[in-house]
């Protein structure tokens, strides 16, 4: 497994600081954000208020479909399935969120130390990154579940586990590309060890690699939740996720195929939110790939 | 070139060591034990003394972790419980269906996605490019079992084209076995192949904004030519980097798609064995599934060092 | 009639002018230099030949390629020209070539584009090309890729690409710039070879006046996207008859005013200031094959020298010579296989970060990127306050400030930029923020690494000065690394020749840069273009034609 080329490009020519206001001025960006703030809003709006409560069953109203009461129909246990997407945002941003924490946390960190120290420690890593990829996601997350039965924190930890090498992987890459540089090795004639160096030159200047990668790991991390918990191996009913009612609704597809449709929308629109807000956080961090627009 | 094979090879049979090192260790600490699981419940605690020592369970962990080492290595992957048979027949069993489906997804997958990321890229900025595009970054975002069910909705349950799910097996000719593994595999690679699609286009952009490009072009050769010629095999270098990732991703898709289409491959297996704690089985795959991985891996290397001549002399 | 006439070419990129009325003319057989500084618009004007611009160009005006109107020509029309009649030779050789062709694949692919050559008679052709620009079949075969050569065979690689199809023009934008002083010189005589043979136009672009003066029959010099001056290039070069034309000149040939006469400068019974011993740096070979792997490389061999306090010593070489290995052993930056390295009489090599901490206080380093050099996301202040770092005690916020203002003051920049981000600054300016940044702890030594490489000559000049300046007036020991004579010439009194990781010729700078004795340093002596000598040499030859 080869490494993947990334460097640091040189950062904006305008103050730093001043990014947001290019990020706002990038439809790219806008509508990722957009997107994913709504998303937001609704996963809190839901601790506080949803249409119907989700733990209510009324058999009476079972499979109904979409109408002025239940804007997205009821499932077959005649919950209401706006209520439960609702609900169900939570489970997946949760997850997301907490993955990704434990990528930055662990990956970011270790690759930086790998890019400072070089030879064995970076070697080490390099195959313990090799060890990871070949245990597809997936794979993890159904050992895991193995070991320690389901439920969202195993899933938690199974995505997490597969994030710490792709984390590791970006900072490593970009600190390597950086220790070179002049500014570096006039820190390091000026004194500076290899941890303060990393931490005044290095992290600032990946923190746009690491924010870009971020946001397309939680992508990936809402779409992996989803997988779990369809394969049971997520979130455990009554609370509900995503994956799973689309998991109840295939065994129904043929009488009532909006109960596939929600939830699946949810995944994408989610997902598809992120990916904008990633692409277009990059065209504002990268010039480089500004210029190529 | 050797040298860098060589170096390949011998990261590739570490990590898988090291793989075979951790599912070893995890099924050491899963709780329950294997005897009084097979026996159930109501066995005596001599049958299930019995039944360790013939299992070798009372080994010393080295010991055992040696020996498993040794029989996979030279194809004893060991017996089921719950199936009385060799895990290895089962795997076999199930492979005829999970390996074609997967380089069925890898062929379309390829297929789909470098002549869609080619064509955006070399008319970047246009209708054609925009609109490819949108579409990737929609697919993208549509998780493969979501899209599985659409795919079953609309040309299994409204247009009866092909089957909803299921297998009739190879015995049944090769077209029924194709068509059954048609939507599955359509299923698993087109989201992968928006995302190669995306990556294809980025590569070739970044390679004609290089230098030799400019060199190419003030030798009176027309855009397209350039790109064919001296873009395309400069740009797969990363291609392949994220073709070898994705197999991993549609290895471990399979086992969601199986699930979908209800296709009795190893993805159902490895379901089956671990409700049933069948751990023996459950390793036997595992370390099966992580080989292929590194397999795939190392042939990406190998396709390396044919693309770019630098990996031949360098290291 | 000219083979190329541009006239009232205006250009302008994304609404931003780029070009405003140039024109100029080359005649077959002829070499035209185009001079300016960096931005000018010279290789603007040679891509507005090419039709290679960004698309979001915009050209007007006239530009006739033999009788051909290229502004209103086709892309098809223009893939004729290119290559065929008009060959182009850039800048950067290290990335010109596709790495993953090899060079005959690459010479040949324009002679089949063209002729409608066979394989086999395409491939001979480019053999012999290859063979012309000195890369014999050989030691060079059509199956080399391009990472298997230098930087100097990749350009003449570049070149045969331009020149297979004997060109009418050639254009050259910058071809020596990424190359030493030896290598320059090579590839210069090969131009003028190829041109003199085939009867080619040379456009030849350098921001060096002493490269055009020594190739080129007239010259025109641009500034701001605007004709400066345009003209027969003795007389153009030597009257100087516009005031921007006498700035390039004067600058290009710029010595600091050193008040002291090397000569003159007391030398104490004091020990040394820096002392280099036996330094040797061995880095490892390569694998070859399973078993075996190639000897090491010897970056540093057994280099032995001394500064003095107050003393400027230039350290030149060709490019690969092992200087700027040598420049970071000596700041600890890299450690030595071998030797030793005494600094106020106390060994460095060994000691921990921890205990280097007072000799790094005493020795800081200018490097060759104005850009580069800076973290862009800092202000002023903590940039050239980073030093400060090792301050013991360390200073308060205000002392801080005040350090860095005086910093700042000696180098000539103001108090209020302290706030200011890096990217508000030029190149020249930012060289001088390296500079403040390694005065701020008062060093005694400073090691700069290429300074001055990165600057157009006007600017140059004056952080020569400036450099000179400090010397002067604070005392500061240089050891200045350079490929460049005449900034070893401008500011140092001692210099050592460096050649293959061995310091092969030491003495006084006028000494050594008169009377060279070793072959490095002759090699480099006759090499290093040289404004005067080169006009010299230009009248000689023209006396010798007309009579």
């Amino acid at each position: 497994m080869s490494e993947m080329e990334a460097s640091v490009s040189a950062p904006p020519p305008a103050a730093p600081r001043h990014w947001l206001r290019h990020a706002f001025a990038n439809p790219s960006f806008v509508a990722g954000f957009v997107v994913t703030a709504a998303i937001a809003v609704m996963a809190l709006l839901s601790f506080f208020w949803t249409p119907y409560d989700v733990t209510n069953l009324v058999v009476a109203d079972r499979m109904k479909g979409m109408s002025a009461q239940h804007w997205f129909g009821t499932d077959h246990f005649g919950r209401d399935i706006l209520s439960m997407i609702m609900v169900g945002s939570r489970n997946s941003i949760a997850v997301a969120i907490v993955a990704v924490g434990i990528g930055i946390g662990l990956g970011v960190p270790l690759g930086c130390w790998a890019a400072a120290r070089g030879g064995l420690v970076d070697e080490a890593l390099m195959r313990f990154n090799d060890l990871v990829f070949a245990f597809p996601a997936l794979l993890s997350a159904v050992m895991i579940t193995a070991i320690f039965g389901p439920g969202a924190i195993n899933a938690i930890i199974a995505i997490g586990i597969f994030n710490i090498p792709v984390f590791a992987r970006v900072a490593r890459a970009g600190a390597l590309s950086l220790w070179p540089r002049e500014y570096v090795l006039a820190a390091r004639a000026a004194g500076k060890g290899k941890v303060l160096i990393t931490v005044e030159h290095i992290l600032p200047n990946i923190a746009s690699l690491l924010l870009v990668q971020g946001t397309i790991q939680f992508a990936l991390g809402i779409l992996a939740e989803s997988g779990l918990s369809y394969l049971g191996l997520g979130a455990q009913p009554p609370m509900p996720s995503w994956g799973r009612m689309l998991f109840d609704a295939q065994t129904r597809l043929i009488v009532a195929p909006h109960l596939a449709f929600f939830p699946g929308m949810a995944i994408a629109i989610t997902v598809l939110g992120l990916n904008l807000l990633g692409d277009g956080l990059r065209d504002v961090l990268d010039p480089r790939l500004r210029r190529q627009r | 070139m050797i040298v860098y094979l060589a170096k390949r090879l011998g990261i590739g049979l570490m990590t898988l060591l090291l793989a075979s090192a951790a599912v070893f260790a995890v099924m050491e600490i899963l709780p329950g034990d294997p005897a009084q699981l097979m026996l159930g419940m109501n066995a005596s605690p001599d049958a299930i003394e019995a039944l360790r020592q013939q299992m070798g369970l009372n080994d010393p962990l080295v010991w055992r972790y040696l020996s498993w080492i040794g029989g996979l290595i030279v194809g004893d992957f060991g017996r089921s419980v719950t199936y009385s048979s060799p895990v290895l027949d089962l795997i076999a069993e199930r492979a005829v269906v999970s390996l074609p489906l997967a380089l069925m997804s890898l062929a379309l997958l390829v297929a789909i996605a470098i002549p869609v990321g080619i064509f955006a890229a070399a008319r970047r900025g246009r209708f054609g490019d925009v609109s490819v595009m949108s579409i990737t970054q929609l697919g993208v975002a549509v998780p493969n079992f979501w899209f599985a069910l659409l795919l079953v909705y609309v040309f299994a349950v409204w247009l009866r084209l092909v089957p909803s799910g299921g297998f009739p097996g190879w015995n049944a000719g090769l077209w029924p076995g194709v068509k059954a593994l048609l939507l599955p595999s359509i299923a698993l690679a087109l989201p992968q192949a928006a995302i190669l699609a995306r990556v294809t286009r980025g590569a070739m952009l970044e390679v004609l904004g290089e230098d030799y490009i400019r060199t190419a072009r003030a030798k009176g050769m027309p855009r397209n030519v350039v790109l064919w010629r001296h873009a395309l095999r400069n740009a797969m270098i990363p291609v392949l980097t994220i073709i070898g990732m994705q197999f991993a991703f549609l290895l471990a898709g399979t086992l969601i798609i199986e699930n979908v289409f209800y296709l009795p491959g190893l993805g159902r297996l490895l379901f089956q064995a671990i409700t049933q704690r069948d751990l023996i089985v459950v390793e036997g795959l595992i370390m099966l599934l992580v080989a292929s991985v590194i397999v795939v891996n190392l042939v990406v290397d190998l396709a390396y060092g044919v693309v770019d001549p630098r990996l031949r002399t360098r290291q | 009639m000219s083979l190329l006439e541009i006239e009232n070419l205006r250009l302008s990129i994304g609404g931003t002018p780029i070009l405003n009325d140039v024109d100029l003319s080359i005649g077959a057989g002829e070499v035209l230099g185009l001079v300016g500084e960096s931005g000018s618009g010279k290789s603007m004007t040679a891509l507005t030949v090419m039709q290679l611009l960004p698309q979001a160009a915009r050209a007007s005006g006239r530009v006739s390629f033999d009788g051909f109107d290229i502004l209103s020509a086709n892309e098809w029309q223009m893939n004729q020209l290119r290559g065929d009649d008009i060959g182009m030779v850039f800048q950067e050789p290290m990335t010109a070539l596709n790495p993953v062709k090899t060079i005959g694949e690459q010479v040949a692919e324009g002679i089949r584009w063209h002729t409608g050559a066979n394989r086999r008679d395409a491939e001979d052709r480019a053999r012999k090309m290859l063979e012309r620009v000195g890369l014999p079949q050989h030691l060079f075969p059509l199956s080399r890729y391009p990472h298997e050569l230098s930087g100097g065979q990749r350009q003449r690689v570049v070149i045969a690409i331009a020149c297979a199809l004997n060109p009418k023009l050639l254009i050259a934008d910058e071809p020596t710039t990424a190359l030493d002083v030896v290598l320059q010189k090579q590839i210069l005589e090969l131009l003028r070879d190829l041109v003199d043979e085939n009867r080619m136009g040379l456009l030849l672009i350098s921001h060096d006046l002493a490269v055009v003066a020594d190739m080129a029959d007239r010259v025109t010099i641009m500034r701001n996207g605007m004709v400066a001056e345009a003209g027969e290039t003795v007389a153009t070069l030597s009257e100087q008859k516009h005031p921007y034309t006498r700035q390039l000149a004067q600058a290009s040939v710029h010595v600091p005013a050193r008040a002291e006469a090397p000569a003159s400068r007391p030398r104490t019974d004091r020990p040394p200031l820096l002392e280099v011993t036996g330094v040797t740096r061995d880095y490892p070979g390569r694998w070859t094959s399973l078993f075996s792997r190639e000897k090491p490389f010897r970056a540093v061999d057994d280099v032995s020298f001394s500064i003095r306090e107050g003393q400027s010593v230039a350290l030149v070489g060709r490019s690969g010579c092992g200087k700027s290995t040598l420049a970071r052993i000596v700041l600890a930056l890299d450690r030595p296989t071998a030797g030793s390295i005494r600094f106020r009489g106390e060994e460095l090599t060994g000691l921990s970060e921890v205990a280097l901490k007072p000799a790094r206080r005493d020795m800081q380093v200018v490097f060759q990127d104005p850009y580069g050099s800076f973290n862009p996301r800092h202000r002023v202040e903590r940039l050239v306050a980073e030093p400060l770092h090792l301050a013991d005690p360390a200073p308060s916020t205000e002392e801080r400030r005040e350090l860095v203002a005086r910093a700042l003051a000696e180098v000539g920049l103001a108090r209020g930029d302290m706030d200011k981000y890096p990217h508000e600054f030029s190149g020249g300016q930012r060289q001088r923020l390296s500079i403040a940044r390694a005065l701020i702890t008062r060093p005694k030594l400073i090691v700069c690494d290429e300074p001055v490489s990165a600057l157009d000559v006007s600017i140059r000049a004056q952080v020569l000065d400036l450099f000179a300046d400090l010397n002067q007036r604070l005392g500061v020991a240089y050891l200045f690394i350079t490929h460049d004579l005449t900034v070893a010439r401008a500011i140092t009194d001692d210099v050592l020749v460096m050649h293959e990781g061995r310091i092969v010729e030491r003495g006084a700078t006028d000494e050594v840069l008169a009377r060279p004795s070793s072959e490095a340093g002759r090699l480099l002596v006759e090499a290093a273009p040289d404004l005067d000598r080169a006009l010299a040499a230009r009248r000689a030859r023209l006396a010798a034609a007309t009579a």
